[in-house]
């Protein structure tokens, strides 16, 4: 019961600089917390008398939904602020409003922003911990985690499997924290997509590209079918959506080519007809609301694990404690 | 105490656990993460042998009730919570744990049980106390009190994690106890 705790830092920003080791500790926390939310009282003290800070400058039902269930079953308390509502349509900066936060006492922020590094440009400027719920492009973590605890759920494994992300990789940080997570786990990973929606030098981070999805579908395991982004989309990354469905959507057609069933994995929201069809959605091997499920486990894996306190306690628990 | 010591105390703590709830029918055990659910399986097997019933039996992982975790730091490793069939509802609820020290674990191990439901009543029951309370609460069925001088420890083995059974009096180490 009393093995050193494995410090994760102050603050998650992203998976590239985690060990194969922190990783582990996130998945391992995660598996008890899931049966708490199985519980008729949903609700253990660990976080009594935390304030916890939702800070969500981008649209999000899920992610900021799950983090929120994860604090109030950890018994913190929580506040929510979104960009239209709050000082930021009157121009305060990003610095300023986690500071005047900061000055109410807070204890942790969870940011989702739409640029890549707001949550570690915030981590260095409070003393507060600060959790990424997705920056621009950049990273998305806890996701990453939620997929990876799906997938090990399943195969009672990570090392060796080979797991391909299929679609929008250029606009997509779930991509991105899936590939530095799967890789520090010992998965193989690969991409698959359009050439516009790959970002360049993909192959260096040592994933194998793939350019038609029946190939990947020959290959994987796994295939996390991400989200048309079509939001950031300007122009010109697509003819149609109709000959993206055509040529890159996951069809139950293309699936029965694979030679193992493959497990079906999608962050969310679906576009329903354009990355993945409806049958293959609401097929035996998705497990989209699985994924939902494990992400609040995971999340209050994160929290927990994050709240700690400072690096010196760690040192403290390695002397044992009487109770 | 060697192996021999442990099984004639845990027959010992059965009787008195099911003398104490007039007969098993309603009992319910839980024991605390990681050792005090080893001793359960043992009182559960004893209480069968005796009896002829099978007793419901669960497990309880306090880490997250804990009094000091942000003085500590969380433990990356929290075990499993798993009720006992049917429930603690109405039922004789017997918490067990390995040593009874400070009385904190089982402070947590009772708050935990009352988020779970309304038990008829609820007794304690350790393999060994070795004093010094920090909290009001006593045990209801003992298998040894031990005295033990500060800078020593009571280290309890069970099977699955030490490989035997056995209680021993050592110089202090890392392992907790509760």
């Amino acid at each position: 019961m009393n093995q050193p705790r494995l410090y994760l830092g102050k603050d998650l920003v992203g998976l590239e600089s985690l060990s194969a080791e922190q990783i582990l500790t996130i998945l391992d926390t995660a598996e008890p917390f899931k049966e708490i939310s199985e519980r008729r009282i949903k609700k253990v003290p660990v976080l009594r008398g935390k304030t916890i800070v939702n800070l969500f400058f981008e649209a999000s039902t899920r992610t900021r939904v799950s983090f929120e269930f994860a604090e109030k079953r950890l018994s913190a308390d929580t506040v929510n602020i979104s960009s239209s509502g709050s000082s930021v349509v009157k121009g305060e900066t990003l610095v300023d409003t986690a500071r005047n936060l900061e000055a109410m006492r807070i204890d942790m922020v969870v940011i989702r922003h739409g640029s890549s590094g707001a949550a570690k440009f915030l981590a260095e400027r409070i003393p507060s911990n600060v959790i990424n719920a997705g920056d621009g492009s950049h990273e998305h973590p806890t996701q990453a985690l939620l997929d990876m605890l799906t997938i090990r759920d399943h195969f009672a494994r990570i090392e060796g499997l080979k797991v391909c992300l299929v679609g929008d990789i250029l606009h997509s940080r779930v991509a991105r924290s899936n590939i530095y997570g799967l890789l520090a786990l010992g998965a193989e990973v690969a991409v698959c997509g359009p050439k516009t929606l790959l970002p360049l030098g993909t192959a260096e981070l040592g994933v194998t590209v793939f350019s038609r999805i029946e190939e990947a579908i020959q290959w994987a395991d796994v295939l996390n079918v991400l989200r048309l982004q079509l939001e950031r989309m300007e122009a010109g990354f697509l003819p149609s959506l109709r000959e993206y469905n055509q040529v890159w959507g996951v069809t139950r057609a293309k699936l029965e080519e694979a030679p193992n069933d493959l497990l079906i994995l999608h962050p969310g929201p679906m576009n329903r007809g354009v990355e993945i069809d409806s049958d293959v959605a609401d097929g035996p091997h998705a497990m989209i609301l699985q994924q939902v499920t494990n992400g609040v486990a995971v999340r209050m894996a994160v929290l927990y694990l994050l709240a700690g306190g400072a690096p010196d306690t760690a040192e403290v628990a390695k002397e044992g404690v009487e109770v | 105490m060697d192996e021999q010591a442990v099984h004639r105390a845990v027959a010992r703590m059965a009787r008195e656990l099911v003398e104490q709830n007039e007969g098993p029918g309603n009992l319910a055990l839980l024991g605390i993460q990681r050792r005090g659910v080893q001793i359960t399986d043992l009182i559960r097997s004893e209480i069968e042998r005796a009896e002829g019933v099978s007793v419901p039996m669960g497990s309880l992982d306090i880490t997250l009730y804990r009094d000091d975790l942000m003085a500590i730091g969380p433990r990356p490793v929290v075990g499993a919570t798993v009720l006992p069939e049917g429930g603690v509802d109405e039922k004789a609820v017997v918490i067990v744990d390995d040593v009874l020290f400070t009385g904190r674990t089982v402070r947590a191990a009772l708050d935990e049980l009352m988020d779970f439901g309304r038990p008829a009543r609820v007794s304690l029951c350790v393999l060994v106390d070795r004093g010094e309370r920090e909290f009001p609460i006593q045990p209801n069925v003992v298998g040894k009190i031990m005295t033990v001088l500060s800078g020593q420890a009571v280290e309890v083995s069970v099977p699955d994690h030490d490989g035997r059974w056995g209680v021993d009096i050592v110089p202090h180490s890392s392992e907790a106890e509760g």
